[in-house]
């Protein structure tokens, strides 16, 4: 696959499709202490459409995807401007419920992070915060639903009391893409959910981006020009803390608009 | 050709090819395997040396401390029938506060000293111990019938006897035991008195429980105190305090108060719990308190340390499904540094146990000669009665120092024991 070029990726890739807006951003810029490291980004995520943010290292396209679930709430010295919206609502408005925001934008992190309980307990723990099973029963079933959309059911369903950290690299990040799924999220971040894997291991999360597409929104971070060429149809390329370009993954990696693109993806840096 | 010449000469030497076999390197390496074999000989030396020193400790205090748990007793032929003793049996057979009171009217210390003389000879009284007569009481107690009739009671020996018994005493004393044993008329035993007891004048009454139980409650009392607060101002301090000067102050003030000589915390305890609050003096829960205040900054550093090294990924995780804050810490930051909160805690309950001097400054150096019965009674604790017993003048009270020590020592081993294993069954197998 490494023969084919981005361009013949890409464009192999289904099109992009209008789709409906999910979330939106818009002038937001990103302070950490008195260095701003993001700019007046604009962008629209849709539900249909995987969306993709790739740039050079250090260019703020992870600390963008962060502000989408709030998670820079948690560094203390982070401070965000401008409006982003998920269905029209703005998330960072004071009667914003950050808890219920997380459960709605659900994360997947760069290293596998299983906790270190069991499988079945990694993957019922955000159901049991928020309540979405009233017994056992039926804990059991999101259990189920949520391993088998992640396509580890079949590898795991003997060994469900095992420790989530006894697992390998690729399946510990399937079984993180699982616990995020099981809280029922309408929005997906993922932050180099392969930077951490082996060949195989990305193909079959690859996969699973495929399969997941259209059912939750799905937004992703990498620095693998050819994994954002496989996966997305919607690509925006960041770099020093502002939106260079953003269109449809075809677009960008055969016609794109700015030099600094198309530098980018020629490996001309980055 | 001409570059590469220029290039040669800009150097000032060329470097001449490594030698590895010639008679320089092989020096070198002899020095550095010299140096390796050197140092690994110092270490064993110096574990060698420590684990002399630990075994000449405990040894020596196995020897000594062990007799102090067994004592000699005497058997005393008392004749109850002729003595002058007046007890009326019917109030005694009643039993309960009757029966006490009926004992309380008669001497029977001067009775047991009679017949001492009877049995013994002119000194006979000085063969048996001060509080021989406590355990004639005790017989009377149990069998009222005995009155009525000539029988053997067995009372514990003096010092000199129970010192010679044990292989310590004295010509004069050693002669008086071959008397005694001449008569078949002395045994050496398990001292259960030692264990049930309080403190007491004499060394041949002395017990330890009153100690032991003053230990207990004031580790209670230091516990329930300074693991909560402790625990529970590292979370703050670690999750939840912004990072500011005010809270750099605080890491400050805590790990100087870590630092604290422990007199320090006794004087406070003395200024505040004494006399601004008028506790009770000599009590467990002010000992505990005290406790509490010295042992509470060794937790929250070490909470700290355990907090911290919890893998920020698990709170991203966390927090990536929706967890508050509190769960975050409740559900996976807890779990997951409480092996090393226990370590630190044990650390600092050991300490504490330990700790004389802030509780003398509190008034639990008294004599006390029953057991606490509750948080506020007047008790003292085991490392201060090895203290008063060491200051004591009566060769009996080195024996029973030092099985105070072996006490005190498996107490705290016992408390370090719970400690590893709790710590062992919360750990969690990555």
């Amino acid at each position: 696959m490494s023969t084919q070029t981005l361009e013949t990726i890409a464009t192999e890739q289904h099109a992009a499709s209008d789709g409906t807006l999910k979330m939106s951003a818009r002038d937001v810029n990103v302070f950490y202490g008195a260095k701003q490291a993001i700019n007046k980004v604009s962008i629209d995520v849709t539900q249909e459409n995987v969306t993709a943010f790739i740039g050079p290292s250090g260019c703020g396209k992870s600390t963008f995807l962060r502000t989408l679930n709030r998670m820079n709430d948690t560094v203390a010295s982070a401070r965000v401007e401008g409006v982003i919206k998920l269905d029209g609502e703005d998330i960072y408005a004071s009667g914003m419920d950050v808890v219920q925001l997380r459960a709605r934008v659900g994360m997947v992190f760069q290293k596998p992070n299983p906790f270190p309980k069991s499988i079945y307990e990694n993957i019922a723990y955000g159901p049991r915060i928020h309540g979405l099973a009233a017994n056992r029963a039926e804990m059991d079933q999101i259990v189920e639903k949520s391993l088998k959309r992640a396509g580890l059911w079949e590898e795991v369903k003997d060994r469900l009391t095992e420790s989530g950290t006894a697992l390998s690299g690729g399946q510990q990040q399937r079984l993180c893409i699982a616990r995020a799924i099981a809280v029922d999220p309408e929005v997906i971040l993922m932050d180099e959910p392969c930077s951490a894997l082996d060949p195989i291991a990305t193909a079959k999360i690859e996969e699973l981006i495929h399969e997941l597409r259209g059912r939750y929104a799905i937004v992703i971070v990498t620095h693998n020009m050819q994994q954002a060429a496989r996966v997305s149809q919607r690509t925006a390329f960041f770099h020093l803390g502002t939106l260079v370009e953003y269109g449809d993954t075809s677009e960008i990696f055969t016609n794109p608009r700015e030099v600094r693109t198309k530098d980018y993806i020629t490996g001309r840096y980055g | 050709m001409t570059g590469a010449a220029e290039m040669t000469a800009a150097l000032p030497e060329q470097r001449a090819t490594t030698d590895w076999s010639g008679a320089t390197m092989q020096r070198r390496i002899a020095k550095r395997y010299a140096a390796e074999k050197r140092f690994r000989l110092l270490g064993l030396s110096a574990i060698l040396l420590s684990a002399a020193f630990l075994a000449f400790l405990l040894v020596s205090m196995l020897i000594k401390g062990v007799p102090g748990f067994t004592q000699t007793e005497v058997s005393l032929p008392i004749d109850f029938a002729s003595s002058s003793l007046m007890i009326d049996t019917a109030a005694l057979k009643k039993g309960g506060a009757d029966a006490d009171a009926a004992l309380a009217g008669a001497d029977i210390e001067s009775a047991t000293a009679a017949a001492a003389d009877a049995a013994f000879g002119a000194d006979g009284a000085r063969l048996l111990s001060d509080g021989a007569w406590l355990k004639v009481r005790d017989a009377i107690k149990d069998n009222p019938d005995i009155l009525k009739s000539k029988s053997n009671v067995w009372v514990p020996a003096a010092v000199e006897i129970d010192l010679a018994a044990k292989g310590q005493g004295t010509a004069e004393a050693d002669q008086k035991l071959a008397k005694l044993k001449a008569r078949d008329a002395i045994k050496t035993g398990l001292n259960i008195g030692f264990l049930t007891g309080s403190d007491a004048t004499d060394p041949t009454l002395v017990g330890i429980w009153g100690a032991l139980k003053g230990s207990l409650l004031t580790m209670a009392i230091t516990l329930l105190l300074a693991f909560p607060i402790g625990v529970l101002s590292a979370v703050y301090l670690e999750e939840y305090a912004a990072r500011n000067r005010w809270t750099d102050l605080i890491e400050v003030s805590i790990n100087n108060l870590a630092a604290v000589p422990s007199i320090i915390f006794g004087l406070l305890g003395l200024a505040v719990f004494l006399n601004f609050m008028h506790l009770p003096r000599s009590a467990p829960i002010v000992g505990g308190l005290t406790l509490a205040l010295m042992t509470m900054p060794v937790i929250v550093i070490a909470g700290r340390n355990a907090i911290k090294s919890v893998p920020p990924s698990i709170r991203d995780a966390a927090l990536g499904v929706g967890a508050s804050r509190v769960q975050v810490v409740f559900h996976h930051v807890l779990p997951l540094a409480l092996p090393g909160i226990l370590t630190g805690t044990i650390i600092g309950m050991a300490r504490a146990l330990g700790e004389t001097a802030p509780l003398l400054m509190i008034g639990m150096r008294a004599f006390i000669s029953s057991a606490p019965t509750g948080f506020t009674d007047p008790a003292t604790v085991l490392p201060v009665q090895v203290f008063l017993w060491s200051d004591e003048v009566s060769k009996g009270f080195i024996e029973k120092t030092n099985a105070a020590i072996i006490v005190l020592l498996v107490f705290l081993l016992a408390m370090n024991g719970l400690a590893i294993y709790l710590r062992n069954k919360f750990e969690t197998r990555w």
